[in-house]
């Protein structure tokens, strides 16, 4: 009998439930798991923390997320894994990609399942190209790269430039773009340093000592976020380069919110270029950071990769409350082309032709302050635009 | 009368000997299954499709460690050749006839076979393992240094695969044609492979596993052979690279990955190799392992097959079909007259 009542009682309430709200299914295909599992994190802390700070504004609809492993960047787990979102739980909008070839993978399937799919990390800049209905809230590689070759001739007077960088697609764009800006703008890249590949930590020695007889006035250097950072501030510490005048430049990935603190003194000095970093100073990112310690922890530092969650579900939120629950591919698209939103990396906005965000780059240093390091803001620019896609080079004409 | 009890038993073991190749009655099983499967679950093709493939590829790799005794951990250096065939031809215009262009996978897999046979099939053991390992991870950097024509780490995407026999169309989100194609060419692979493991070629290559020394004091020509096998293996492994470039219109480096190589070693192993249904059952068994635990628990799935992998590892040295096997000797035994 009491398991009856429990039964009736809870249908009851479940079809209470539906009625009321609204449900809103998203898919979303992250590396929860492999060498991508930290950052995966970060992007699913993201999303999960702006439904949690904007609850009162999602009702009546209720967001339910549908979480896939990718697993790893070979393409093929990752496009099993939209196939069933699309044909199994039939999903109004898709989200993710960490890695650049899932999204690449899945393009075709995205194109053929007709829903939103919006990109919270992978950066290769064609990508937006491959399927009418990706929209991505992250960034290209192009965004940093060509913003910092203009302004290492600008903000920095350097003349000539050493390019390190680790040997695959993200590094073969940061070098091209960094590398167009800085000679359109008036300097000479005089060597390029391939450094091994992205899957493990190389002893950067022989790199660096290449880099630094060549005396440049500015070593530019991008290696994969995560582990690689702490060895190359060591690296550039160890031959003596700061003493010898060159100064450690390149993306934000070799600052990384999160691993930042772990390179010491060492780090003092470092001018990078991006997007995003926990210290700039806008209301959204205090309310950002502040919502991030209280549900993660004081130790846990939201970076890049959690912001790219973090807007994607803004963007997920603002289709859902223009449309009023009913997500029609289409009209879906018509609400992000051209939206302007307010960031915790300042203000953004999908470039309308190309269905890629633009957004503001920060020049910043890392400084010390008080005990802690910080990135200390020397330069703006305003209003970025993926070089690769304005510019059309290579794969990023079509 | 003593002679009259011997006499049937002899026979018997000579029978069995001679009817070995002989179809058994639930060898139909799992190809009725995998028809089942196609109607039953619509919405897991794609699933479907990467498992068989992944048994074509531990079907090939079981012809060469579980038959020749050949130990290797680069059998993904013959799948990513295929698929490379398959994707760099496709995808520069140069052919993309799906049949035509497998064929031409399984061509150029098995000269890759050829030529690193001729070189590693001179040494054994470890150094063997390293030597294949080293040939695979090569072949790796190749691809990643010629990023121009292989599309590099990003790989090579939107192959354009035309309709298979100008019919029947790769639908991305359904992918119904991808299943049934790899199914029958898998078909065709395994019948070729179980002939050729009960003919007398098959039966040297067991007793080249066996005792080597004493095959060559019978005179068999162990080198060729062992070369021949690992030529013949590596034109399939490429044949299931090649679908599954066609299948995924894909290819990255993942092909000719180490994951790759050892994802299937496990598999075989699991289900038990020496054994032509061992890849069958291993793949089966971890791929739907991984596959339904990592959608119940995207984050923690590993600890599950894991597990499971320890399990196997412990108390089932020879895989899953060899609990099936001792199960079987026991219950016969049981039933055998004293």
């Amino acid at each position: 009998m009491i398991k009856r009542i429990i039964v009736a009682t809870a249908s009851l309430v479940f079809a209470v439930g539906c009625a009321q709200a609204q449900e809103v299914k998203v898919g979303v295909v992250l590396p929860y798991t492999g060498v991508g599992a930290e950052l995966a994190q970060q992007q699913d802390r993201g999303m999960e923390l702006y439904l949690k700070m904007h609850a009162d504004a999602i009702k009546p609809y209720k967001i339910t997320l549908i979480k896939r492993d990718a697993k790893n960047p070979g393409g093929a787990d990752a496009k099993i894994a939209v196939q069933e979102l699309l044909t199994q739980d039939k999903v109004d909008i898709l989200a993710g990609w960490n890695y650049s070839p899932n999204a690449i993978a899945s393009a075709p399937i995205v194109t053929a399942g007709k829903k939103l799919a919006v990109i919270s990390n992978a950066g290769s800049g064609h990508i937006t190209n491959l399927s009418p209905y990706f929209v991505r809230f992250s960034f290209s590689m192009w965004h940093a790269g060509y913003a910092m070759g203009e302004a290492t001739v600008k903000n920095l007077n350097a003349k000539t430039a050493v390019v390190g960088y680790t040997d695959f697609p993200p590094g073969k764009d940061m070098l091209a773009s960094f590398k167009r800006a800085f000679e359109a703008s008036g300097g000479k890249v005089i060597d390029e340093i391939p450094m091994g590949g992205a899957g493990a930590v190389p002893d950067f020695t022989p790199f660096f000592q290449r880099a630094k007889d060549k005396k440049p006035d500015v070593f530019f250097v991008f290696v994969p976020a995560g582990d690689h950072s702490s060895a190359v501030v060591k690296t550039y510490n160890a031959l003596g380069m700061r003493e010898a005048g060159i100064k450690l430049i390149g993306p934000g990935d070799i600052t990384q919110d999160n691993k930042l603190q772990a390179m010491g003194s060492a780090a003092v000095g470092l001018i990078t270029m991006h997007h995003y970093n926990v210290d700039l100073d806008n209301l959204e990112n205090k309310q950002f950071v502040a919502a991030w310690k209280k549900a993660y922890g004081a130790d846990s530092t939201p970076d890049f990769m959690a912001v790219g969650g973090y807007d994607s579900m803004a963007a997920i939120v603002h289709v859902v409350r223009t449309l009023k629950g009913k997500i029609d591919t289409d009209k879906a698209l018509e609400t992000l082309k051209g939206w302007k939103y307010n960031s915790p990396r300042g203000p953004i906005m999908i470039d309308p032709q190309t269905r890629d965000i633009v957004m503001n780059e920060y020049l910043s240093e890392v400084v010390m302050q008080g005990g802690k390091l910080v990135q200390k803001p020397i330069g703006k620019i305003d209003a970025v635009k993926d070089a690769c896609k304005t510019l059309k080079v290579g794969p990023c004409a079509n | 009368m003593i002679v009259a009890a011997i006499k049937p038993t002899e026979h018997l073991a000579a029978l069995a000997f001679a009817g070995r190749h002989r179809p058994r009655v639930w060898e139909p099983a799992p190809w009725i299954f995998a028809i089942a499967f196609y109607f039953a679950f619509p919405n897991y093709l794609g699933f479907g499709t990467e498992l068989l493939v992944t048994i074509l590829f531990a079907l090939s790799l079981d012809l060469v460690l579980g038959y020749a005794g050949i130990i290797t951990l680069g059998h993904a250096a013959f799948f990513g050749a295929g698929a490379y065939t398959v994707g760099m031809l496709a995808y520069h215009g140069i052919w993309n006839e799906p049949i035509s262009s497998l064929m031409l996978a399984a061509i150029v897999a098995a000269l890759v076979g050829l030529g690193s046979g001729l070189v590693l099939l001179r040494t054994q053991g470890l150094t063997l393992l390293m030597l294949t390992l080293c040939t695979m991870a090569l072949l790796e950097e190749a691809a990643n240094l010629g990023h121009e024509y292989t599309g590099g780490f990003d790989g090579l995407a939107s192959l354009p695969i035309p309709p298979l026999l100008g019919l029947f169309e790769f639908n991305p989100l359904y992918p119904r044609t991808q299943y049934l194609y790899v199914l029958i060419v898998l078909f065709i692979a395994f019948l070729f492979v179980r002939t050729l493991i009960y003919s007398p070629f098959g039966q040297s290559l067991a007793g080249i596993r066996e005792n080597t020394l004493r095959m060559h004091a019978v005179g068999s020509p162990v080198r060729a052979r062992l070369i021949t096998c690992y030529t013949i293996s590596a034109a399939i492994a490429g044949i299931a690279g090649g679908l599954w470039a066609q299948a995924n219109a894909y290819v990255n480096l993942t092909t000719l990955s180490l994951d790759r190589a050892a994802m299937v070693l496990i598999a075989l192993i699991l289900g038990g190799y020496g054994r032509i249904y061992g890849g069958f059952v291993g793949a089966v068994a971890y791929m739907a392992l991984a596959h339904f635990l990592a959608k119940l628990y995207p984050t923690g799935w590993q600890l599950g097959l894991g597990l499971l992998l320890v399990v196997i590892a412990l108390f089932a040295r020879n895989g899953i079909l060899g609990i099936g096997e001792a199960l079987l000797r026991r219950i016969r035994a049981k039933h055998m007259p004293q």
